[in-house]
């Protein structure tokens, strides 16, 4: 088939429908309680061969009345150590890790509210269209009952100060409380390096969320 | 990166906003300020890709992925279609899962509670990666109907959960999938959420003739559109990579 080279945008996009309560049966399943997949996607994703600083990355979910949400679907995606995505677009000059693919999917406890995901810290990628740099980020996507569309954030890391007062992407935010909302904490814990990520899905604390 | 990895702005009208109280548990679950609009990046044209020796041969056969003592009780069905993206081109070699009540709407779900028997020989999941073409296919029993608490009389039409990756993160999306001529579609909250009526009616899957097995099952057809990026000829060179 010979490509058309600019053909325009014609097919409308199929609407989203909230991933339901149930979200965990498709793609979690043994959250839902059963097993049923020899190979399962998870939240640990630093596997021995990945290149990096091994971080986890915990939070909760808080709905607009303060509850926390205990049943959404929390996927994130990430560069490599050295700042590269796993992916034929990102063309940087940069080393691959062939052992990295850098997308993380988990659920928030039923219990307990909290998600925990097991990777490495990124390393900082190119911004658009070549110019400054952005400061190590991860990018999360959430789904659940009464989210009807995926919300799209990201996570930067609170002892990257520097690179985060240059990111391109924190410095379109108008409001530096707001800014303040994608920051994760650094804290160390049984030898481990914890990075909190409460999300707020709406009220005074409410994260910032990107239509991307 | 390059100008043509971006993809086109998501048109929003054509999806349920966050916030509709027409589902209850959207009130307190949607973001109330303005989402801020995003530029693409690397990190947006990016997304994860999958390969076809991470799945099982059974992945896609929802009557037998969890069979235990024999096949799953219901009315066999096969569901297919294509992934195409807004350019009309296929999306191929991308990962598409599916999740679902079984024939008498009970979801294998520690939180389910419904009275309708749980199934011992279903699952209720299943996935499956396009071909070159964007195609996609598998095999299940249909869905049941099942109530959930909006209103106290509140039902669900029978529906398939679909989840899809595309090339880049910004084309993920989760979505559901109605069966062609299910009278309870009219009534139903979550629809209800799309204010577009034929951006709704595309989430119904239509009888597909041509491609049931005569004698064994139906077959329903669902095509899915992901955003397009603004080059096709960038989507030809991933797939030729």
């Amino acid at each position: 088939m010979i490509p058309t080279p600019f053909v325009l945008s014609c097919l409308p996009e199929t609407p989203s429908q909230t991933a339901g309560p149930y979200v965990h049966i498709g793609l979690i399943p043994n959250q839902a309680g059963f097993d049923i997949f020899q190979n399962n996607f998870s939240g640990d994703i630093a596997g021995p061969d990945v290149a990096g600083q091994r971080i986890v990355i915990e939070g909760k979910i808080f709905d607009g009345a303060g509850h926390v949400a205990k049943d959404v679907l929390v996927e994130t995606w990430q560069a490599n150590a050295a700042g590269r995505y796993n992916h034929p677009a990102d063309n940087q000059k940069k080393s691959l890790d062939q052992n990295f693919r850098g997308w993380a999917r988990t659920g928030t406890d039923f219990g307990t509210g909290l998600y925990t995901i097991r990777t490495i810290k990124p390393g900082s990628v190119v911004g658009r269209k070549g110019r400054k740099a952005m400061a190590p980020h991860v990018n999360f996507w959430l789904a659940s009952r009464g989210i009807n569309i995926g919300l799209a954030t990201r996570m930067y890391f609170g002892d990257e100060e520097a690179a985060n007062s240059q990111d391109p992407v924190l410095n379109i935010i108008e409001q530096p409380e707001r800014r303040r909302t994608l920051i994760a904490a650094r804290s160390e814990r049984d030898g481990a390096i914890v990075y909190t990520f409460d999300i707020y899905l709406q009220g005074d604390r409410e994260t910032v969320f990107f239509d991307i | 990166m390059t100008p043509e990895a971006e993809f086109h702005q998501r048109d929003r009208d054509l999806h349920p906003p966050a916030y509709t109280p027409v589902y209850k548990t959207s009130v307190l679950r949607s973001p109330r300020i303005p989402l801020w609009s995003l530029q693409n990046s690397l990190s947006e044209v990016t997304g994860p890709t999958f390969a076809r020796d991470e799945l099982g041969p059974l992945d896609n056969d929802l009557i037998n992925n969890y069979a235990k003592t024999g096949e799953a009780i219901g009315e066999q069905t096969i569901v297919h279609g294509y992934v195409l993206d807004g350019n009309g081109q296929p999306v191929s070699n991308t990962l598409v899962e599916v999740w679902q009540a079984n024939a008498g709407g009970r979801y294998r779900h520690r939180n389910d509670t419904y009275i309708a028997p749980i199934d011992p020989n279903f699952g209720g999941c299943g996935r499956m990666l396009t071909d070159e073409h964007g195609y996609y296919f598998f095999r299940t029993v249909k869905p049941g109907a099942y109530p959930f608490r909006n209103h106290v009389n509140s039902w669900r039409p029978a529906h398939i959960h679909f989840s899809v990756f595309g090339t880049g993160f910004a084309q993920r999306l989760i979505t559901q999938m109605y069966f062609e001529g299910d009278p309870l579609i009219p009534y139903d909250s979550i629809i209800a959420t799309i204010p577009d009526k034929s951006a709704a009616d595309r989430l119904t899957a239509r009888l597909d003739l041509n491609a049931s097995r005569p004698l064994e099952c139906l077959a329903y057809r669902f095509d899915i559109v992901l955003r397009g990026r603004r080059q096709t000829l960038f989507e030809n060179k991933l797939q030729g990579s």
